[in-house]
């Protein structure tokens, strides 16, 4: 059986897990946006 | 000096080092195995201050005669955010010992115990970096180079050094919260002209009154941390007077770029009227003679005022140099 604090350790690191993989794809988006930004600038 | 004899250097006993320590004296105890919920890390970074910094970043990019892409231009204001994001992340992990002293300030995260001091250094830090790498490879690296230079600025010059020591600490420190038109300017056209340095100039004229109409009726909560702001070392009386000085040449900056051929009309009428409004304000305070929070109602409207006016004589600027 876990503890509640236990429980609260386990929720602060899966919503942070999630808000962590939320911002990298959208580094990831921003990255690509930028690159085509940049490619149609050079044009 | 007044303020020297008041104040030691580095205020309470915190020197690098033995913060930690003596974190665990003044703040509540943070529990080291619970992670930081994400609200306390968004706490960190100033949000509702970031907005100003966002809007006059804004708004000297929008301002600036080139156009920029809107991708590299969305990227170079989420720049700003971050970088002001970082400065306010560093700023909060630095003054952890004064925020604890401090009734508007004891429930920031660290103070509060929900977050550990080395997490807010390393967020901070970390913030920091990525913002000015970004900038560099979005914008260009001149505008990288202001927005690091107002990180370092608001972190070492006016958090670090000014702070404890001296009255005038928003005065030179204010320049930290100038830079944003000038680096949205410079990510727009990869310069800087005359028309950024006197946005710069305006806001840097405008912190004083803004700060200083704030510190008279919180005015208890300084001196109980033992911040030299200016009514806790010279009175309220003469805080007043640096107040209505300090407005006359905010309102001539306000103006300026109107008779100068850098606005138009448009610009130049609505930022007439709203630095006389400013000046009005700031003479109801002047005339008021109240020593207690309850009695400043004109010090609370001019607090108030300021943020709006700041707000309305920026996008009167962009309005301007829209339709002209």
């Amino acid at each position: 059986m876990t503890e509640p604090r236990d429980e609260e350790i386990r929720r602060r690191q899966k919503v942070r897990a999630i808000i962590m993989a939320l911002l990298l794809g959208a580094f990831v988006v921003l990255v690509y946006a930028i690159t085509i930004a940049k490619m149609g600038m050079l044009r | 000096m007044k303020g020297a004899a008041l104040f030691t250097p580095w205020g309470p006993s915190l020197r690098w080092g033995d913060g930690k320590a003596y974190m665990t004296t003044v703040t509540a105890a943070h529990d080291s195995a619970l992670p930081a919920d994400w609200r306390d890390l968004l706490a960190l970074t100033k949000p509702r201050v970031m907005s100003l910094v966002v809007f006059t970043g804004l708004c000297g990019m929008l301002a600036a005669p080139a156009a920029i892409h809107p991708v590299l231009g969305f990227t170079a204001i989420l720049c700003i955010a971050l970088g002001a994001g970082a400065a306010a992340a560093l700023n909060m992990w630095y003054e952890a010992d004064l925020d604890a002293l401090m009734k508007r300030t004891a429930g920031r995260p660290l103070p509060a115990g929900r977050l550990d001091r080395q997490t807010a250094l390393h967020f901070g830090v970390g913030l920091a970096f990525f913002s000015v790498l970004l900038m560099g490879l979005a914008a260009n690296w001149l505008a990288a180079a202001i927005l690091a230079a107002s990180i370092l600025f608001y972190v070492l010059v006016y958090t670090v050094w000014l702070k404890r020591r001296t009255p005038q600490n928003i005065v030179i420190g204010g320049a930290a919260g100038a830079f944003p038109p000038v680096i949205g300017w410079a990510a727009a056209t990869g310069d800087v002209t005359f028309l950024p340095l006197l946005l710069f100039v305006l806001i840097f004229l405008w912190t004083p009154p803004h700060f200083w109409a704030l510190s008279l009726f919180v005015r208890s909560d300084y001196a109980a941390a033992g911040v030299p702001m200016l009514p806790v070392v010279s009175g309220a009386r003469a805080t007043r007077q640096q107040i209505a000085l300090y407005t006359l040449p905010m309102a001539a900056a306000a103006v300026a770029p109107w008779p100068l051929g850098l606005a138009g009309a448009l610009y130049g009428i609505v930022a007439a009227a709203l630095s006389f409004l400013f000046l009005v304000l700031a003479l109801r305070v002047l005339a008021n003679k109240a020593s207690e929070p309850a009695g400043m109602k004109p010090e609370k409207q001019l607090f108030a005022y300021s943020i709006l006016y700041l707000f309305a004589v920026f996008a009167a600027l962009v309005a301007d140099r829209a339709l002209s």
